[in-house]
């Protein structure tokens, strides 16, 4: 039986009367040894902030598991992996986590460190998804299928976070000049 | 673990979802991403995806009329279905959150301009967790429609938003439910963004005359599908199921 599937709608301007949890930020506790706060901005093709977007992050475990039935190499509990925050009038959104190890590709060769970002906002009639990749990887990054198939050095450019004081910066342009890579999923 | 479980999820043949760039919708212009997408190979970070819920689900989450003191005005509803996937297998222990206007179309939210006046008993928001058959339930009341600044005289057709996780990141939705014969349908380029009516439609939930019960609350049902998976050399989908 295939029975077609719900499209999507915008999420709208008032989404957090409903989806912020108080904890959505934390894919870690604060204080967890070697957390970092990955933070940014979504920008809008004006380059105005997106006052009004939920960014929300998946990833690996900083061994490259995850905690679910379907990883055919056994599940690990414990690590949430996910991680929600609306954005402030500034745009900013900010998020807690571990750097994720290593993650297999399909046919079983090393995929860089990365963590997978939806973004929702007013005016997305549907999510978009891109990658974080870290600047502290050049090699594993140069060998990565998922970046070398963005074959623009700008556009590539667009997937790597910064360093920053306290861990990451990655801003996500929706549209213009520096738009990030987004990804057909 | 089961071949089908490795199996990815799989594209649509006909367009579904909205287009990024719809110009009738005008916050679509300057936050459409103008380059197309590109297409990610799904590796097991997109074969997972977040199994939350538990709990984080109160016992009267899922309704919300019982949020306050009073109850709030307007028409006692429930919203009640099953989440599916694209092969008809229930999505189980799936969390649903949702939120919508009151009855006079106000959204409690700093940003809601509407001159329509606020309940303080309806707060708007609720979630639930579906069961072993992917059945959810909602009591809440009919939300009204409102104006927005898209195009003169712009008024939303009533709808209540729904989130939902599915199983594995690419079945994350995001969506919207609307009510049967809303008069505003042919006026909402958010609605009229998807491209297929028979698309369109499906967003739509049917009153159910069995459902609704007596001196108490009209029913409206609506089934949500997402991505079904890749057919596998071996399908073993009773297995997984």
């Amino acid at each position: 039986m295939t029975l077609p599937r719900t499209p999507s709608q915008t999420i709208g301007p008032f989404l957090t009367i409903g989806l912020p949890w108080p904890d959505g930020p934390f894919v870690v506790a604060e204080g967890t040894p070697g957390a970092v706060w990955i933070r940014g901005a979504v920008l809008d093709g004006n380059g105005e902030p997106v006052p009004d977007g939920l960014v929300e992050t998946w990833q690996a475990d900083p061994d490259g598991r995850f905690d679910h039935p379907d990883d055919p190499r056994g599940a690990v509990p414990g690590f949430r992996g996910f991680g929600r925050c609306p954005t402030e009038p500034d745009g900013t959104y900010a998020i807690h986590t571990m750097k994720p190890g290593c993650v297999p590709s399909p046919d079983g060769s090393p995929q860089a460190p990365h963590v997978d970002v939806t973004v929702f906002a007013r005016g997305l009639l549907k999510h978009l998804v891109t990658r974080i990749y870290f600047p502290d990887e050049d090699e594993a990054n140069a060998a990565d299928p998922v970046l070398g198939s963005v074959t623009d050095p700008g556009n590539r450019a667009t997937l790597v976070a910064q360093r920053a004081d306290d861990g990451y910066r990655f801003d996500i342009r929706l549209q213009g000049e520096g738009e990030t890579v987004f990804f057909d999923v | 673990m089961s071949e089908a479980s490795r199996a990815g999820y799989r594209r649509d043949d006909q367009p579904v979802d909205p287009p990024y760039l719809y110009p009738e919708y005008v916050g679509t212009r300057m936050r459409a991403p103008r380059r197309p997408l590109v297409p990610l190979p799904q590796s097991l970070t997109e074969l997972t995806g977040p199994l939350l819920g538990e709990g984080r689900v109160g016992d009267l989450d899922h309704d919300l009329t019982r949020q306050h003191d009073g109850e709030p005005l307007g028409q006692r509803i429930t919203v009640s279905g099953r989440v599916l996937d694209g092969d008809g297998r229930p999505v189980r222990n799936t969390l649903i959150e949702v939120w919508q206007a009151n009855a006079g179309g106000r959204y409690r939210h700093d940003r809601d301009r509407h001159p329509a006046p606020l309940d303080p008993n309806f707060s708007g928001a609720g979630r639930c967790l579906t069961d072993d058959d992917g059945r959810y339930r909602f009591v809440t009341i009919k939300p009204g429609a409102y104006p927005w600044p898209n195009h003169d005289n712009a008024w939303r057709p009533a709808h209540v938003h729904f989130s939902l996780f599915g199983r594995a990141f690419p079945q994350r939705l995001i969506t919207q439910m609307y009510f049967p014969d809303d008069p505003l349908f042919d006026r909402d380029p958010i609605f009229n963004s998807i491209p297929d009516p028979d698309a369109r439609r499906r967003l739509i939930s049917t009153f159910d005359p069995v459902l609704t019960q007596p001196e108490w609350a009209l029913a409206f049902t609506w089934d949500i599908v997402l991505r079904g998976r890749d057919a596998t050399p071996m399908d073993d989908r009773d297995d997984d199921a």
